[in-house]
């Protein structure tokens, strides 16, 4: 019992559980949108593009929120734009923008004198060191993705479902898109500090992909999606304290674990399923 | 170049079908003035000139790649043309939007998305209603009267995955329904279906067209084109030829439709048989034959 209570006397922990189950849940809503619409490699993408943000933001001693946030959301903008500009599939125009912003805040990074490791924190993340300022700007941040997908649900779900049937019937699909992109952005934003720039597309697919494996009912998935982005963060947290590991790499771990019993073990694919073989006719 | 002769306008003008009331006081629902339209640079549709009138069932036929998904897609506002006018609804494409319902091809939908049934005629709701509002008595009483009128009733809570071809297509007509429009754009509404289905649907469709609602389908299944509308357009990048099946499907417009695939239509030849009995079309009903001398 004393393993369980014992690191809440930590201010710094509650900090981390409050924010990472923040994070968990906010990245499980945007996530459950965002493996439908087929946008993991994109949500990849914004988070390394965050980086040069990160650093820019640092050099000029402003928050990292705001540098991460205009560099994501100026480059989810910008796929969009070289794609149909440049006639490219999409996922080409995310491979060329998401390494040459990751390039640059890289090369911005090496070029910073006598480098402390504030940095490291958020490629890997480190939501122990997060601040009480820090978590108030993340509630609110999230609170604000969180409402907006809860006004617009229906017409996101009508615009990832069937595009063309929503645009012909008038709803605003392109609007709705590049809306998306920015939620993923800031969603990816909020992120970075508990799971860091690296795993961040973790938190946003697995729970999702995971809730996909056991329902097909949307509702029941993004609530699925929701229990184990909110879960998960609490066991990693415990877990990466209980093994004094690095924090976001063991939230990730959870998630991924979760995934991986759902697979093996899930209604619809697991080893024990019911179903015949799984050779289709065709 | 985008101002036809008025001569042209009249001739390529689709009355409504005789059983149905004539609206001649209403503008066609659909009208396109020498629209040319395509993607990447190559042309799909080329100087199309087609009225459609409010309240008619109109088949637009013809082979893979004619322009015919293209030609709707115009029609809804989902593609805007390089040249020419069009005019849908008394406006613009787009801007009458809420009363269009679009039921894309079968193949483009992503039927592994986690939703039902009852889902997917629900949405045929949402763009009624609005951010922020959520379905009502109303709405979900549209959805269960949809799908009574379809026969999926009974299928209300199945995940669209699991549901036969024609029940999807049923499954789609339904959610067009529950948005009450005043354009139904089908794209392959009856492809791939068994022939109780395509009855069912098409006997929606024409009870659809006798409320006033027109009725704009795609297909390449000749039989059902010629057995269920209207009024027939054929389209192989240019208008070969629009009326009734039995000018339509004359056998010299099917080769100028299909070219050397004609072979391949060797099922239809009582089609080639019943145009052959009527001598002379009914007035109002041109082809287009005259509208390219060039490539003759």
């Amino acid at each position: 019992m004393n393993a369980l209570l014992d690191p809440l006397q930590f201010e710094f922990f509650l900090r981390a559980l409050v924010a990472s189950a923040l994070v968990g849940v906010v990245c499980a809503v945007v996530g459950t949108y965002m493996v439908l619409r087929g946008l993991a490699f994109m949500g990849d993408a914004i988070s390394h593009s965050a980086f040069p943000g990160v650093v820019i933001a640092y050099l000029l001693k402003t928050p990292f929120y705001l540098g991460a946030a205009v560099a994501a959301v100026l480059t989810s903008l910008a796929i969009g734009w070289v794609a149909r500009r440049g006639n490219l599939r999409g996922d080409t125009a995310i491979g060329v923008l998401f390494a040459g912003m990751f390039a640059l805040g890289v090369f911005l990074f090496s070029r910073i004198p006598n480098y402390v490791g504030d940095l490291f924190g958020f490629l890997f993340g480190e939501v122990l060191g997060i601040s009480a300022g820090d978590v108030v700007a993340l509630i609110a941040l999230g609170a604000g993705v969180l409402i907006i997908v809860w006004i617009l649900w229906k017409e996101l779900l009508y615009s990832t479902f069937d595009p063309l049937g929503a645009a012909a019937s008038g709803l605003p699909v392109q609007r709705l898109d590049y809306l998306f992109l920015a939620l993923i952005a800031v969603t990816i934003v909020v992120s970075l500090q508990a799971v860091g720039i690296i795993m961040v597309v973790a938190m946003l697919v697995t729970p999702a992909a995971t809730a996909q494996l056991l329902t097909l009912r949307f509702n029941r998935l993004m609530g699925t999606a929701v229990v184990i982005g909110l879960v998960s963060p609490i066991v990693g947290l415990y877990l990466s304290y209980w093994f004094d590991a690095a924090s976001g790499a063991t939230i990730v771990l959870v998630e991924t674990l979760v995934f991986a019993v759902a697979l093996l073990l899930g209604p619809r694919t697991g080893v024990f399923r019911s179903r015949g073989t799984a050779v289709a006719k065709g | 170049m985008t101002s036809p002769e008025p001569t042209a306008v009249h001739d390529h003008s689709l009355p409504a079908a005789a059983h149905r009331p004539l609206q001649p006081s209403t503008s066609p629902a659909v009208r396109f003035r020498a629209v040319t339209a395509g993607y990447d640079g190559r042309a799909a549709i080329e100087d199309v000139s087609i009225d459609i009138g409010t309240g008619s069932l109109v088949a637009i036929l013809g082979p893979n790649g004619g322009g015919k998904s293209t030609a709707l897609k115009v029609i809804a506002g989902l593609l805007r043309p390089w040249r020419g006018t069009v005019e849908v609804l008394g406006g613009p494409p787009g801007r009458e939007a809420h009363r269009v319902a679009y039921v894309p091809q079968a193949e483009v939908v992503d039927w592994s998305f986690p939703v039902t049934v009852w889902d997917v005629v629900m949405m045929g709701r949402y763009p009624r209603l609005g951010p922020f509002r959520r379905p009502g008595p109303a709405d979900r009483d549209a959805v269960r009267d949809a799908l009574a009128q379809v026969g999926m009733t009974d299928s209300a809570q199945t995940q669209i995955g699991a549901l036969s071809g024609g029940q999807r297509r049923r499954a789609f007509l339904a959610r067009a329904i529950a948005a009450d429009p005043d354009l139904y754009l089908l794209d392959e509404p009856v492809t791939g279906v068994d022939i109780s289905t395509q009855e069912d649907l098409m006997h929606v469709l024409d009870a659809e067209a006798g409320r006033g609602k027109t009725i704009v389908a795609t297909t390449h299944d000749l039989a059902a084109a010629a057995h269920h509308f209207d009024r027939l357009i054929a389209v192989n990048r240019r208008i070969i030829a629009s009326g009734g099946a039995s000018e339509v499907l004359a056998g010299d417009v099917l080769a100028r439709i299909y070219g050397p695939h004609i072979v391949v239509l060797g099922g239809q030849a009582l089609l080639f048989d019943d145009a052959h009995h009527h001598d002379s079309p009914p007035p109002g009903v041109a082809h287009h034959h005259d509208e390219d001398p060039g490539r003759r």
